[in-house]
């Protein structure tokens, strides 16, 4: 406990300080208090910010639109072994690096790459077209990074989900369409506002993705901390960066906690 | 979704009686043009997430035994840049630098474990602190022990970054030593980070745990020390090694806080893997990231054995 007081809580709340201080020579915080960094922050970095806030909702539904229908896949798979060999295939390429496996999908988006090869092998595209470095390849990394995070929690409410609710509903004259929307839908949903909120938090403090697959129109929050810490660097800015980035991770997990206890049948 | 209810194939219509009018088949036809819809992309969308999943791992793999330094056109299989690794201890220009390497895996490795070993005894204490205790501001520890999973990895990184700086700056005018970031700062970052995973997993065993267990130990004359190690750490064991296992693991991934708390000096794989890509990637690169997915894949089956063996000893 005191150990993740002393290096958990009090750094941050030294960050929390720090932010409010002015950069030093040497890029470090010193004495008169200022709120310039946060101007600064909303001012010139405002559309990094809101910039990431989409990134993240677009990985947010990719992952859905992806991993619903492959976690109602695998849960509706009628022998274990299947479900478990397939729940394994999905989780699997995250036990690998996530720089490996971030690694691996710049191989196959990069111009020299597997993909613009095959497109102009097959006389789809004249010239290969450039994949990396554009905000897609980020949205499309972070969708591969963190699609299992969306895939098991839906996984696991559709494996509670009782059948004999969508038999009736299918007994009460239900199509398809209906059965889904009012029946197995509602009753999924804590798994996929739990799966939204596992990809969306860790989608906005990404750094890694949009660092290797990101051009200048692909940078996020994290890049922007980041840089402020590089070499001599700004410390009270990139600490003010890094406290809104909090708050807004924050403000998620509270709207996560209202929303999902109201949807808890 | 099967229809359960009639015990129908997936696609056969629903029966018609006589005297259905033209508005009810035209009904019935679309209802059922939806569930062939709907089976189509049921299985179409999982297929692709897996591919999507799998094919950039497996071209890695496969181009790793090119002969060419190519990851689009194959030119025949080869162990080069294998031997590359293998013959490259001792620099040079143009060589690669496998003394690195090794030096970056030993160090991860070395990371992983001390910060395992502080990580699962302090998250275990903790979540049984947790739990059991009553003292003021237990929500408070609650809410803490939460805190450093939904924190962003950035967040807590520059957190410590400064807290360092800071940190050591203080000790260097109180003392005149100067410390320097490094292994000590690496390991207390990682511990911090997995001390609440441990926790939270410790904690998901502890609240299936009988409490009557510990107590009929008690009421047999058993004191604190011996009801603790003989009955409620056996029972608790399977989740201890499950957080140790995820302990260990996240350590072994974590690049985000270790950049930020490494300093100048240690390398660790990931770190030293990042370097690789930021630079002038050479083609030795697919041969080290098969060589991990290889290792991460053998240590997943390891400690899913493990589980399973450490589930049964314990019921």
């Amino acid at each position: 406990m005191v150990w993740l007081v002393l290096f958990f809580l009090l750094p941050l709340v030294f960050v929390g300080v720090a932010s409010f201080m002015t950069r030093g020579a040497g890029g470090q915080p010193i004495a008169p208090w200022t709120i310039e960094h946060y101007q600064r922050t909303f001012e010139v970095f405002g559309p990094v910010i809101w910039r990431t806030l989409g990134f993240a909702a677009l990985t947010t539904l990719g992952c859905l639109l992806v991993g619903y229908p492959t976690a109602m896949f695998i849960a509706s798979r009628e022998r274990p072994a299947t479900r478990l060999v397939l729940l394994f295939l999905v989780l699997l390429p995250f036990w690998t690096n996530f720089l490996v496996r971030t690694y691996a999908l710049i191989t196959i988006l990069q111009r020299e790459g597997l993909l613009n090869t095959w497109l102009v092998r097959l006389g789809l595209l004249e010239d290969p077209v450039q994949m990396l470095f554009t905000p897609t390849a980020v949205v499309l990394g972070l969708v591969y990074g963190y699609l299992p995070f969306m895939v098991l929690p839906i996984y696991a409410a559709v494996e509670r989900l009782d059948r004999r609710y969508v038999e009736a509903a299918f007994d009460l004259g239900a199509n398809d369409w209906r059965a889904f929307w009012r029946v197995v839908w509602p009753l999924t949903l804590p798994g996929v506002i739990a799966g939204s909120m596992l990809v969306f938090i860790p989608a906005i403090g990404a750094f890694v993705t949009p660092d290797l697959m990101g051009g200048t129109g692909g940078l996020m929050i994290g890049n922007l901390v980041q840089s402020q810490f590089r070499g001599r660097g700004n410390v009270p800015l990139g600490s003010a960066i890094s406290m809104v980035l909090l708050v807004i991770v924050f403000v998620g997990v509270v709207v996560y906690a209202r929303w999902g206890e109201r949807s808890d049948p | 979704m099967r229809r359960f209810a009639t015990g129908l194939p997936d696609d056969a219509p629903r029966p018609v009686r006589d005297g259905v009018g033209p508005d009810r088949r035209r009904a019935l036809r679309r209802d059922l043009t939806l569930r062939r819809l709907g089976k189509a992309l049921g299985w179409a969308v999982p297929v692709a997430a897996l591919v999507f999943l799998w094919l950039p791992i497996l071209v890695l793999v496969a181009f790793s035994f090119n002969d060419a330094p190519s990851v689009s056109t194959w030119r025949g299989f080869s162990l080069r840049w294998y031997e590359n690794l293998a013959s490259s201890l001792g620099s040079g220009p143009g060589r690669f630098q496998t003394e690195q390497l090794l030096r970056a895996v030993l160090n991860s490795l070395l990371v992983a474990s001390v910060a395992t070993i502080i990580a699962t005894a302090l998250g275990t204490m903790f979540a049984l602190a947790v739990a059991r205790g009553r003292f003021p501001g237990r929500r408070l520890f609650d809410a803490l022990f939460y805190l450093p999973v939904v924190i962003p990895d950035i967040t807590m990184g520059v957190s410590l970054a400064v807290f360092f700086r800071i940190a050591f700056e203080a000790w260097q005018q109180w003392t005149g030593v100067r410390l320097v970031a490094g292994f000590g700062t690496i390991v207390i970052a990682h511990v911090a980070f997995n001390l609440a995973y441990v926790a939270i997993v410790v904690r998901a065993r502890l609240a299936t745990m009988d409490p009557s267990l510990e107590e009929a130990a008690r009421d047999l004359g058993a004191n604190d020390w011996q009801a603790f190690w003989r009955i409620t750490f056996p029972i608790l064991f399977p989740g201890v090694l499950a957080g140790a296992l995820l302990a260990f693991t996240l350590s072994l991934d974590d690049f985000v806080i270790t950049f930020f708390t490494a300093g100048v000096g240690t390398t660790t794989l990931p770190l030293f893997v990042y370097g690789l890509l930021k630079q002038r990637v050479p083609p030795e690169i697919n041969a080290v990231s098969t060589l991990m997915i290889v290792a991460s894949i053998v240590l997943v089956a390891v400690s899913l054995s493990l589980q399973r063996r450490g589930a049964r000893r314990s019921g």
